[in-house]
């Protein structure tokens, strides 16, 4: 047909522009705001100072400690001596270390992961095709929960779960029960949930936002039940969101102190997660390179988290081009 | 075996919005119907309903004798394609196509089979374990397709399926899915808001307007017989002429142009009756000079239109346009006189069309031809 040669040979030319265009894009690109490097990096030294005053100082100075045998108090105060790798081979073998690192997985696994998570995502499941009062009234709820500061939140909690006046025995009818000592793990755990659940929930229901009606649609349409849509639909749209999310919470809860707010670790050592063993340890009982040697442990682990799921989520990428 | 009817259907949304306005409508089985009409007119929600991905506010539905209007999408035996084709990008166009027989707990074995079996018909044999975000859109929509045959529904629904194709692709793929229904017989509705793939498709069209269905009819009704002025404006290429007249003397009086009536509807017509006359540009042609029964104008805009061109021109009776040969000279402001043909054109009392159509023109191009297997 005739006239399907013009457009033909008007594209020529756009082709070689866009080609000459291109070329001077790698100079560019090793300077992107022209500035020039003296005058960028005056523009970055502050907050590389900052980070290196309040960050990188107080980190190093924190495995210098866990080398030495300092103390609060005492001789050692006065003249801290080198003990090597003494203090972290004493903490691996140390029985309360480990009992403490247990006691901090079933924190993060049973608030975190399953909890704020599970919950989150169910909140925002339900909510998906709500509008409206309802809608608000939830979002407005968990996200209050939110924001409130830890030591207000701890204390409502208190009063929820006192033995003699508590809100929630009179709730249950079960007076005299003291649920802190009692149940104190579950307690906490109850508390992280009810505390963090927000955070997933908003993620997910941004989240559920880019899952395409008309996928879920072609599922229903084929007779896929709710489950068959959420396996099949959402989950592999949305995986990434949930490593992401599993990874941010689960760094949270393993360094959350706010469960000593409740128990101070107790009863006993029964709530004595790994932030508040260290404080325990460092603070209370003094033995300050000891408790920096475990901080650095735990720095450790939480780099250990961070790695699994960064690579679960590099090979999403690989897994799903486009 | 599918029959799809719809009596009073009627669909309200939660704003208040009414989407569809007592529909009744029967398609037979077979039948390739086209839903067309302009943006917003609940073209969408008429589909959506009949899948049952809408419930309808009142009114029933049913497919193959069943009534099915309380019935979940998964349980009507349909399957639709949509303008965005929704292919799942983490599974294998195989997996993609064999979705729903896995729904229905087919064997993975005989689901792969079944899967390359729709994919050698439709020409994917090669694309199987691509994944949908490496196949160009010609060859998603074609997965698409695929996925809705894999499972033999009672009925196709597609959406606007070739609205994300570049022209060419598009009357190929026109050409493609017309075969591939008359070979698999299954009733088909199809929504478009391109006529030119209504016409070519549909073994009939229905025209809607705000939730109302403004006519029924083979595509070759619909264009030669447009029942009101709204159809007569919205189908064709170029939007046909609709011109104020009144009858004097046995003409139609066009702003003092006397205009011959169409054959067949010299009785009825009352003197000094406001009527009005409707003529396709394509069966108005412009004569060298002043003529009998023309329409006097002066030229305003002349568009190419490949092999002819469209002119505008500007008279008493307001604008005209008329198609003429391309090799005709015209320079704006030059004087034209536009003749219509006197046996394609309409008159509209109140709206509605006075002609009748012949009666052999009716049910033109029978569905349930494909049914012979
Ligand atoms: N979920 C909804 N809630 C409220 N109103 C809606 C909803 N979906 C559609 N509508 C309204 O219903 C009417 C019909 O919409 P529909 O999507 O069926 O139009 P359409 O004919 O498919 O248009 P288009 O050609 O633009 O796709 C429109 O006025 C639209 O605004
Ligand atoms: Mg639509």
């Amino acid at each position: 047909m005739p006239t399907t040669s013009p457009p033909d040979a008007g594209l020529a030319p756009r082709g070689a522009g866009g080609q000459a265009g291109a070329a001077p894009r790698p100079a560019r690109d090793r300077d992107a705001a022209g500035l020039g490097r003296p005058r960028a990096a005056a523009f970055v030294t502050p907050a590389l100072l900052l980070i290196a005053a309040f960050l990188v100082f107080p980190a190093l100075w924190t495995i210098y400690l866990g080398l030495t045998d300092y103390r609060l108090t005492g001789l050692a105060a006065a003249d801290p001596q080198m003990v090597g790798l003494d203090n972290f081979t004493d903490a691996l073998k140390d029985d309360s270390f480990s009992h403490s690192l247990g006691l901090t997985l079933q924190f993060v696994v049973g608030s975190a992961v399953i909890g704020q998570a599970g919950l989150g995502f169910l909140i925002a499941w339900v909510m998906r095709n709500r509008r409206g009062a309802l809608r608000r009234l939830v979002e407005a709820l968990v996200l209050t929960a939110w924001i409130l500061p830890s030591s207000v939140i701890a204390f409502l909690w208190i009063a929820l779960l006192d033995r003699d006046d508590g809100t929630l025995n009179a709730a249950l009818h079960t007076p005299g029960t003291a649920w802190l000592l009692e149940h104190p793990m579950l307690s906490i755990i109850v508390f992280n949930i009810w505390r963090g659940t927000a955070f997933s929930m908003m993620l997910y229901a941004a989240a559920l936002g880019n899952v395409p009606p008309s996928h879920l649609e072609t599922a229903r349409l084929a007779g896929a039940s709710g489950w068959q849509q959420l396996r099949d639909v959402v989950f592999p749209r949305i995986r990434g969101h949930i490593l992401t999310n599993l990874l941010l919470i689960s760094l949270w809860t393993f360094n959350d102190f706010t469960p000593f707010l409740l128990t101070s670790g107790g009863p006993e050592d029964k709530t004595e997660v790994m932030p508040v063993f260290i404080y325990k340890l460092a603070l209370s009982n003094g033995e300050l390179g000891f408790g920096a040697a475990i901080s650095v442990l735990m720095l450790l682990i939480n780099l250990v988290i961070a790695v699994v799921y960064m690579t679960l989520l590099r090979r999403r990428k690989e897994d799903a081009p486009a | 075996m599918a029959d799809i009817s719809m009596a009073a259907l009627t669909k309200v949304y939660p704003g208040g919005v009414r989407a569809l306005d007592g529909i009744d409508l029967t398609i037979a089985d077979g039948e390739f119907f086209a839903l067309l009409g302009p943006s917003g007119c609940g073209k969408t929600t008429l589909l959506r309903t009949l899948a049952g991905l809408e419930t309808a506010s009142s009114g029933s539905v049913g497919i193959g004798g069943r009534d099915v209007t309380a019935l979940p999408p998964g349980r009507r035996d349909v399957a639709m394609v949509f303008q965005d084709y929704a292919l799942f990008p983490h599974m294998s166009v195989s997996d993609n196509i064999a979705y729903p027989l896995r729904i229905q707990k087919v064997p993975g074995a005989t689901r792969r089979e079944k899967a390359a079996q729709t994919a050698a018909e439709l020409g994917l044999t090669d694309y199987l374990d691509r994944r949908p975000g490496q196949l160009s859109g010609g060859q998603q929509q074609r997965v698409a397709l695929a996925r809705a045959m894999a499972c033999h529904p009672q009925v196709f629904l597609f959406d606007e399926p070739l609205s994300n194709l570049d022209a060419r692709m598009r009357l190929e793929a026109r050409t493609f899915l017309k075969r591939l229904q008359r070979e698999l017989g299954v009733t088909t509705v199809f929504v478009t808001h391109d006529q030119a793939e209504a016409l070519a498709l549909a073994d009939r069209i229905a025209v809607m307007e705000s939730g109302r269905i403004r006519q029924l009819g083979t595509p070759a009704e619909v264009f030669r017989y447009p029942a009101n002025t709204f159809v007569a404006s919205f189908i064709g290429s170029t939007p046909m002429n609709l011109l104020d007249g009144q009858v004097a003397g046995g003409r139609i009086d066009v702003a003092g142009a006397l205009l011959p009536v169409p054959e067949g509807l010299e009785e009825g017509l009352a003197e000094g009756e406001k009527l009005v006359y409707g003529i396709r540009p394509e069966y108005l042609g412009l004569a060298e000079g002043p003529a009998e029964g023309a329409l006097r104008g002066a030229v305003r805009v002349v568009e190419n239109l490949g092999s002819a061109q469209l002119v505008t021109l500007e008279g008493e009776s307001g604008f005209v346009q008329a198609v003429v040969d391309e090799d005709r000279r015209l320079t704006p402001g030059e004087i034209g006189h536009a003749v219509p043909r006197r046996d394609r054109a309409l008159l509209y009392r109140d709206g509605e069309l006075l002609n009748r159509a012949p009666a052999e023109s009716g049910p033109a191009g029978r569905p349930g031809e494909g049914e012979a297997a």
